[in-house]
């Protein structure tokens, strides 16, 4: 049985199917990371994903442009974003309340747009989705091409960010600023660095993953939009970020593991194996919860994380 | 360049602390016309529908009471632990244990007489929402972890562990669905009123808004999580036990939030499934905010949902509103709410330069 | 600086200063707490924007709308609480907001470092984390990062607040050199000796406003000091006869570590007796808040013991302490003493709200509550809108009035007081003064933390000197002598 089951191109499946379905959990938790790096905890991603995924779904259905829906999707994220950013870094209102706000205001306004375009017919409408793309040479190596190199373009794209981002947040002047935001935003106000603008980049950058996160769901992954299509990937990106230590590498592969996981149980289901599947999807949420435990009192949390920004507090 | 500073203000008086949340409701409605009026609704037909929907005749009205219970209670519930600065984000999974709960009883004890069976599954569903909150509560006491995040991903493990019951030991047999037997009978909540789905969770509910507002006002313990909220270290340095006092907390915010789920399982549904409840755990944050968190508000803004819950449906059917609308305005009534909240307390000073 | 003026809400922090500053000079600001010194400073900075006046950088009209503009006019400020990052490297500290391009360029800081470093005398490594370093070093960091942006003047506020003697004569050494090399020096400090060694002109501020201007050369001490507060400074108050009695708090080897985990007290032990005062004087930081929130109650020490009116009480437990009838007197008030956002009435009943009359049951009595509210405000002269009137409507001093009524309302044996007239006014000042030494004579045992000296000598029977954590002398008032207990202060036994 088991012989039967994991087979070369079972294998070569799996690893596939975990790129794939990590792609979203990966962009969403680097957003996530640069956003939380200069202090601000966008606990909005939820609804924004969603938000990216309708406004990108609805743009390719009414355009059949796949790469309009991913950029509207972008620019839709930055919109919640920025309204976030209004409220939690300009008004300095509770973040953790704000961010909550924006997904469920972005909840009802992605639902409330979708209906209002397509209706309600009773087959959901569907588009052409993303199809992958082999990479010449490369995905003809056995085993490894046909998983790691027959992709979305997203998903490259994906994988070519993350040291990216990397890089941007540890070796460039605007990391530092971003770090020196999120660690101390008084000593970066007194060398001059603009606070609010700073984290308000940030999260609007942040947003604009989590948009085309939502995005690659229903125009990738899937082909339509459902309500309950980010199903709670963008909490698990959050979950990644606090897992990988706020490091764009480690948050990246904790996605993978949750992908992994994911990829492996829907396959064990398609095979008709007799997995209790949702023990399965449980995992990730209780590593995390183990991580959280294990990096409680770390000094890698943004020590302003959560805290907003305020010249005018006090007199000396 | 224009540049914002915002600056504290001087303590408004208390009334306006008060009106506070019915002009927010003012300013989200007006603000709710913008997409109304963009769905080609008839504003004066919208809103007409949504009232009349919600309030307009005897059952509307009853429907909308049946509505706000498991608003009630998880608005309670979130309100409860906010003002003792625990941050429950995880009324939604608090709710699935109490139905969880209340569906093994309700089916496993078919023998017992009503009036034992329905306090028992009360108040095992309160245990069970309560302890699932007491989890999050634990770890932020002894090891600090972040109660938002945890309280927000328990919301998962607990939905995937409703999901393995209804996909194995739950499943009522035959069914290819993930869906419960029907509990028996006895274990339904009594109806009050003939003809309407009235039951005997709304009156509790709207004890529980007393019984609450007794704790928080006139007891020791009222005191104490009030004090915990506002400066923890105050209160650990005035001999509170304070993670006694976030534990205690925990239990009833959560034990809140199961008593919805209960409702759900045995007024409403009769069954466990998975989508048992629409996210209430999650509006009843915006109730909590809604309401200050003062149990009298919460009440007060749970009807107040519920009405744009219920008024939705018919406005829907007559004005063509997407009925998702209510999601929307729950949204911007949070803002709203967030930010007269602020203008509460700051000034906005915008300077040219 | 020409009449500059800053309000807060209706409070006028600064009224109309004005403050000149030559190249190559030393000026030391000078006031108490709540003078306006550095809100005037974060004026300069471009912190806070002016209500009014002018500014004048060589002698050209300015406006500062941040501290970049600032920074680029060669201002650099040091602050009282240090501007860095824990979790990042001495250079990334140095180069933020001076990076010069997209990516960072570390082998072209690290020389420019290294460079100021040798120039000025000034040694720290460039790859040290900043949570490793020490507060002299700390402070170093400051001042390359002030040099590291070419500023030719340096704003420092109570830089020596936070340092041992010996730190302090580092650090003026290192000033010596900066004004050497032609930069102009801002000193705030309410220390006079310190401003006398220091500077070469004295600007002295009280209430906002500028009272007076001196060359150092042409004053002294005594000058400053009744300019400072308005008046003579404080008289030794009237003590009357010191006759201790029996011990009514002893601690027996009490070791503590710090919440980053560092050694912090470090075996003390001491008596109280009652009807005297222990002053426990030391430079803050040396174990002197970690001893306060042992005997609260409020952390549990690795190791000792502590006996309150003869008795054990066990460590560690804020309750136990409460019940054994200790007046509890916190650092700091707003943090720890008081619910800001709660009432008069509620803050009052902080500790008694478990004990009857004021509840019963787990059930409050508002009658009692209410009348007990009463006579405390009553008899500690509160000055609040009632009961009811939220603690943050309260002043300073009035603050410290509201803890002082409800820890001492019950006439207590023991009283434990932490810096207990930081940030007051004067006025303020000499009514916790007299408070102080009226427990006293009615018979409790007074333990007065404070890194105040004038304050120590001023109320003490006996003092003792902390330093890192240890005691490093006792002596009585008679035989009290400043030189000997400054040496103790900086960790020289004798």
């Amino acid at each position: 049985m088991i012989g039967e089951i994991f087979t070369v191109t079972f294998i070569t499946g799996l690893i596939g199917a975990t790129l794939r379905m990590s792609t979203p959990i990966i962009l969403a938790t680097l957003g996530e990371i640069i956003t939380e790096r200069s202090g601000v905890l966008n606990l909005g991603i939820e609804g924004t994903m969603l938000f990216g995924a309708a406004i990108g779904f609805l743009t390719t259905l009414a355009t059949g442009n796949l790469w309009l829906g991913v950029l509207m999707a972008a620019l839709a994220g930055m919109l919640l974003a920025l309204l976030m950013s209004v409220l939690a870094v300009y008004l300095g209102l509770s973040q953790h309340v704000s961010g909550l706000g924006i997904t469920l205001f972005a909840s009802g306004l992605s639902m409330f747009i979708y209906r209002l375009v397509v209706g309600s017919p009773t087959i959901p409408p569907t588009v052409t989705p993303f199809t992958p793309v082999a990479i010449p040479l490369l995905s003809k190596i056995p085993l490894i091409g046909p998983s790691f190199f027959n992709q979305y373009a997203l998903t490259y794209i994906t994988w070519i960010l993350i040291p990216l981002v990397s890089i941007f947040l540890f070796k460039t002047r605007g990391g530092l600023r971003v770090r020196t935001v999120g660690q101390n935003p008084f000593a970066a106000d007194t060398v001059g660095v603009n606070v609010n603008l700073t984290r308000t980049l940030c999260v609007v950058v942040g947003g604009a993953f989590f948009g085309v996160a939502g995005a690659f769901l229903t125009l990738a992954q899937q082909n339509m939009f459902l309500m309950d299509v980010i199903g709670g990937r963008g909490w698990i990106a959050i979950a990644m970020t606090i897992f990988g230590n706020w490091n764009p590498l480690a948050g990246a592969g904790g996605a993978l593991i949750f992908g992994f996981l994911d990829a492996f149980q829907l396959r064990m289901q398609s095979l008709g194996v007799n997995l209790p599947f949702h023990v399965f999807l449980m995992i990730p949420y209780l590593v995390t919860i183990l991580a959280l435990i294990g990096v409680s009192g770390k000094a890698s949390v943004p020590a302003g994380l959560l805290k907003p920004y305020r010249r005018e507090e006090k007199g000396g | 360049m224009i540049s914002m500073n915002i600056v504290k203000r001087k303590p408004l008086p208390h009334w306006v602390r008060i009106v506070i949340p019915f002009a927010a409701v003012v300013i989200t409605l007006l603000l709710a016309a913008i997409p109304i009026l963009f769905a080609g609704g008839n504003l004066g037909k919208a809103y007409s529908s949504l009232f009349y929907g919600a309030l307009g005749n005897r059952f509307n009205l009853l429907e909308t009471f049946v509505k706000s219970s498991p608003l009630i209670l998880t608005g309670l519930a979130v309100a409860f632990a906010f003002r003792a600065r625990f941050w429950n984000i995880g009324a939604e999974g608090q709710l699935f244990a109490g139905a969880i709960m209340a569906a093994v009883i309700g089916i496993y004890f078919p023998g017992l007489p009503p009036y034992i069976l329905v306090p028992f599954i009360m108040v095992s569903g309160f245990l069970a929402g309560g302890l699932w909150a007491a989890v999050p509560a634990f770890l932020k006491t002894k090891w600090k972890v972040d109660d938002v995040v945890t309280t927000l991903l328990l919301n998962y493990v607990m939905i995937h562990l409703m999901g393995s019951l209804l996909f194995g030991p739950l499943q009522a047999p035959g069914s290819s669905w993930p869906r419960s037997s029907a509990i028996a009978d006895a274990a339904h909540y009594p109806m009050l009123i003939a003809r309407s789905r009235f039951h005997i969770g709304i009156p509790l509910a709207f004890a529980l808004v007393l019984i609450i507002w007794f704790i928080n006002s006139k007891t020791v313990f009222g005191y104490q999580s009030k004090g915990v909220g506002i400066n923890i270290r105050a209160a650990a340095f005035g001999g509170i036990n304070t993670n006694m006092v976030i534990l205690k907390t925990a239990l009833i915010s959560g034990g809140l939030a199961g008593l919805a789920g209960v409702g759900e399982v045995c007024a409403i549904q009769y069954h466990l499934l998975m989508d048992i409840s629409p996210g209430y755990g999650y509006t009843g944050i915006v109730i909590a905010m809604l309401g200050n968190l003062h149990p009298i508000g919460v009440a007060l803004a749970a009807f107040f949902f519920s009405i744009i819950n219920v008024g939705a449906q018919t406005m829907s059917r007559m004005a063509g509103v997407p009925v998702y609308i209510s999601g929307v305005i729950e949204g911007v009534a949070l803002m709203v709410m967030l930010i007269f909240l602020l203008l509460s307390e700051y000034k906005i000073r915008w300077k040219r330069s | 600086m020409r009449e500059v003026t800053k309000r807060f809400l209706d409070v006028v922090a600064n009224d109309s200063v004005t403050l000149e500053l030559f190249p190559g000079e030393v000026v030391a600001l000078l006031g108490e707490n709540g003078a306006g010194k550095t809100t005037l400073m974060n004026v300069l900075f471009g912190y806070y924007q002016l209500d009014g006046g002018k500014l004048l950088v060589r002698g050209k009209e300015t406006v500062f709308s941040s501290p970049k503009d600032a920074i680029e006019s060669g201002i650099a400020m040091i602050h009282q609480h240090f501007t860095l990052v824990p979790s990042q490297t001495v250079l990334e500290n140095v180069m933020i907001g001076v990076e010069e391009s997209f990516f960072l360029n570390m082998a072209k800081a690290r020389k420019k470092l290294l460079r100021i470093e040798e120039q000025f005398g000034l040694y720290l490594d460039p790859d040290a984390y900043v949570w490793t370093l020490a507060i002299g070093e700390k402070q170093k960091l400051e001042i390359l990062k002030a040099l590291y942006r070419e500023a030719e003047i340096l704003i420092m506020d109570e830089p020596t607040a936070v340092l041992a003697p010996t730190e302090t004569k580092e650090l003026f050494e290192t000033l010596k050199t900066l004004v050497a090399r032609g930069k102009s020096i801002i000193f705030i400090s309410h220390h006079l000796q310190e401003v006398m060694e220091i500077s070469d002109r004295v600007i002295v501020l009280r209430n906002g406003r500028n009272v007076a201007e001196r060359k150092t050369s042409e004053t002294a001490i005594p000058e400053l000091a009744s300019l400072m507060v308005g008046r003579e400074l404080l008289e030794r108050l009237e003590h009357g006869e010191s006759s201790p009695g029996e011990p009514v708090l002893e601690v027996a080897d009490l070791h503590a570590k710090n919440s980053r985990g560092i050694k912090a007290v470090d075996g003390v032990s001491f008596q109280v007796r009652e009807g005297e005062v222990l002053g426990v004087a030391g430079v803050s930081g040396n174990g002197q808040t970690e001893l306060s929130e042992i005997l609260f109650g409020q952390i549990v020490p690795e190791r000792g013991s502590m006996k309150i009116l003869g008795k054990e009480v066990p460590v560690g437990s804020s309750k136990a302490v409460i019940k054994s009838g200790v007046a509890r007197i916190p650092e700091d008030r707003i943090s720890t003493g008081l619910f800001m956002d709660l009432s008069v009435k509620e803050n009052m009943i902080l500790e008694s709200h478990v004990s009857e009359p004021i509840s019963r049951n787990g059930l409050l009595n508002k009658q009692e509550i209410e009348s007990f509210a009463l006579s405390c405000v009553k008899s500690f002269q509160v000055k609040t809108d009632g009961i009811e009137a939220p603690v943050k409507s309260l002043s300073g001093g009035n603050l410290q009035k509201v803890i002082l009524a409800r820890e001492l309302v019950g006439d207590p044996k023991v009283v434990v007081a932490c810096q207990p007239t930081r940030g007051l006014d004067v006025g303020a000042m000499e009514y916790v003064h007299q408070v102080m030494l009226d427990e006293r004579s009615k018979g409790a045992g007074v333990l007065l933390i404070s890194d105040d000296l004038d304050e120590i000598f001023l109320l003490s029977d006996r003092i003792i000197v902390m330093y890192q954590g240890k005691i490093m002398g006792e002596t009585d008032i008679e035989h009290a002598d400043r030189d000997k207990i400054g040496l103790w202060m900086s960790g020289v036994a004798s």
